[in-house]
């Protein structure tokens, strides 16, 4: 049974996220979790502020991508982090989500290194055999 | 990298003969033990790199080639404007990231008097990391005009001087740049970024030139030994990113429809005279101007620090070279001059003597090629050779390249351990972040030395002097 869960993956100059969970939406918000945890401790993250994304796409690795890339420039934008990801994807590719988090706080957090984008580097999303789904692709920082 | 897969024409020069897809030859420039060390990944993007429609004469990899996104990191590859493609992933999403050189006119001595005074405060007025913010904050307006502008937006603001422009390539300011195709998103995410550093590699250095390898052209460029140099290596920030982003998918959901089978999502391209081709080009030569514009606010911040302790120094630029980058040159091409669109994705622009883009002072020399290193290595001064610019479209390494993952980096070396030693040798780092300096340990990267030799020898560029930090200042 796919267990819910998030982990890093070797790239010679960057990092991969690979999120598993028993749907897609949840190993969409594992990789995103993987990817706050590139910067810094994500249990240091308190999710104390919410905000909400939407995007749509069909193609489910492209929506993959663009998830990640909603939550990058939210965190850019905002100097958040995010450490919640409450994602629901509907049958057309239509992703909403609430992410929680705080403001980046330097001393707490120590963030590590920004992350540039999501690519499409080593890009799947894919149910496995006994009904879950991994996420994954290897991110710029 | 398997070299049984490879043709040896010379010792720091590999060929991989057109084979299946593949419309041109691939050559990899590197001595025998960087190409053993190279990731096999390399050999596989720069094979795919050569199937795009339109590239010309071969497909090239760099002596400090290493994985990278479509493209291998240390990749050029030109396209003929009427067939050929442009491609998001052959800049990637660091747009002009690049690294710049100053001049101080002050030795060891002096800095070593201040050190640890200096380091602070330059960790203090440069932000640097995830969560720092630049103090200048432009309007949508004026982030149009600084995307036109570039250096030349920063200079005409009093971020600099004209003598910066000249020392720039493009004389600081890429033509072209079509601010309406950049989004209000990318616009929104580089509000609070002008003037800082990043994070991961990007740093800034105060230098001092230990070795000379070639005393004419050192001398020509104002290197000498025990001189002091600062060095800033950053990007185009938030919104090269962004654009990279955007353009990406576009090109990826697009490709098909311009009959091009992608072999790899990440080498996503446009016709360069399609519709997204224009507005991609238009996008990233802004982008190329929000580099060129945030390396010289970083100079301008630079030069007030430097203006505390040392109220006489002057901070002039040697130069201030692009890394990832699309640019229209002429390129001679079986005794034809032809018009070309050039990809270095994490290569140096490194054009040979008499070359008319470079300044009337530097035209005798060749263009000066920056190549950074570590924060416990060396840094390297090159100057392009003619022999580039039929080798690999005037192009040479940008750096030393990962030898190490990340992961693998931070389950080797710790951040304080790392910070100790290199104090310990006289070298001060500053950082947000004791784990970004694991990420980043020297030993997580090739042998810089080993990288500019190969270049030389390949006839890419020729080696002027190296260079050792004393004060980096990391993101």
């Amino acid at each position: 049974m796919t267990t819910t869960a998030w982990e890093h993956f070797e790239h010679g100059a960057d990092i991969g996220v690979r999120g598993m969970g028993r749907d897609k939406a949840e190993a969409f918000a594992q990789a995103a979790l993987a990817m706050t945890a590139i910067i810094t401790d994500p249990a240091g993250v308190c999710p104390e502020q919410g905000v909400r994304l939407a995007c749509i796409e069909a193609d489910p690795e492209l929506l993959f991508v663009d998830w990640l890339n909603l939550v990058i420039f939210e965190m850019a934008t905002r100097g958040m982090l995010f450490s919640h990801f409450d994602v629901h994807i509907g049958d057309s590719g239509a992703l909403q989500a609430e992410i929680r988090g705080e403001t980046v706080d330097r001393t707490r957090h120590s963030p590590a290194v920004e992350i540039k984008g999501a690519t499409f580097t080593e890009l799947a999303v894919q149910q496995q055999a006994d009904g879950g789904w991994v996420a994954q692709c290897v991110v710029d920082v | 990298m398997n070299l049984n897969l490879l043709q040896k024409v010379s010792d720091y020069c590999w060929r991989i003969e057109r084979q299946g897809e593949m419309r041109v030859p691939a050559i990899l420039y590197a001595s025998e033990a960087l190409m053993r060390d190279m990731d096999d990944k390399v050999r596989e993007q720069v094979v795919n790199v050569t199937t795009l429609p339109g590239i010309v004469t071969a497909a090239y990899a760099m002596p400090d080639a290493h994985w990278g996104y479509g493209f291998p990191i240390g990749g050029v590859a030109a396209f003929d404007p009427e067939d050929g493609v442009v491609s998001g992933g052959g800049v990637g999403f660091d747009i002009s990231c690049g690294v710049r050189t100053l001049h101080t006119g002050l030795q060891r001595p002096d800095i070593m008097a201040v050190q640890e005074k200096l380091a602070d405060r330059l960790y203090e007025r440069i932000p640097a990391g995830l969560g720092s913010t630049g103090s200048i904050r432009l309007s949508i307006a004026r982030l149009d005009d600084m995307l036109r502008g570039g250096a030349v937006w920063a200079v005409d603001n009093g971020y600099g001087t004209a003598a910066d422009l000249a020392r720039t390539e493009e004389y600081g300011c890429m033509a072209g740049a079509a601010p309406a195709q950049v989004s209000l998103q990318a616009k929104q995410r580089q509000r609070a970024e002008m003037g800082t550093l990043g994070s991961g590699n990007h740093y800034l250095e105060v230098q001092e030139v230990v070795e000379i390898h070639n005393r004419e052209l050192a001398a020509a460029l104002g290197v000498h030994p025990g001189d002091i140099k600062v060095s800033i290596h950053c990007g185009s920030r938030g919104l090269g990113h962004q654009v990279g982003t955007e353009y990406l998918k576009k090109m990826v959901v697009t490709a098909a429809s311009h009959g091009i089978r992608l072999p790899d999502r990440e080498l996503a391209c446009a016709p360069i005279h399609s519709t997204l081709g224009q507005q991609y080009l238009g996008a990233m030569r802004a982008a190329i101007n929000c580099a060129l514009a945030n390396r010289q606010l970083l100079t301008h911040l630079t030069r007030k620090v430097f203006a505390d302790f040392f109220p006489e120094a002057r901070l002039e630029l040697l130069y201030d070279v692009s890394h990832n980058t699309c640019k229209e040159e002429v390129h001679e091409v079986d005794g034809v001059a032809r018009t070309l669109y050039v990809h270095r994705k994490g290569a140096t622009r490194a054009f040979g003597p008499g070359h008319p883009a470079l300044p009337e002072e530097l035209r005798a020399i060749g263009q000066p090629v920056l190549i950074g290193g570590t924060m416990g290595t060396a840094s390297y001064i090159l100057c392009g050779k003619s022999t580039a610019m039929a080798g690999a479209f005037g192009s040479a390494c940008h750096g030393a390249g990962r030898s190490m993952s990340r992961r693998q980096a931070l389950r080797q070396f710790s951040g304080r351990g790392i910070r100790d030693e290199l104090a310990a040798r006289g070298i001060l780092v500053r950082s947000p972040s004791s784990r970004g300096i694991a990420e980043e340990a020297p030993h997580a990267y090739k042998d810089a030395g080993a990288v500019v030799e190969a270049a030389e020898h390949a006839g890419l560029a020729r080696r002027v002097a190296r260079l050792v930090p004393l004060i980096c200042i990391k993101g």
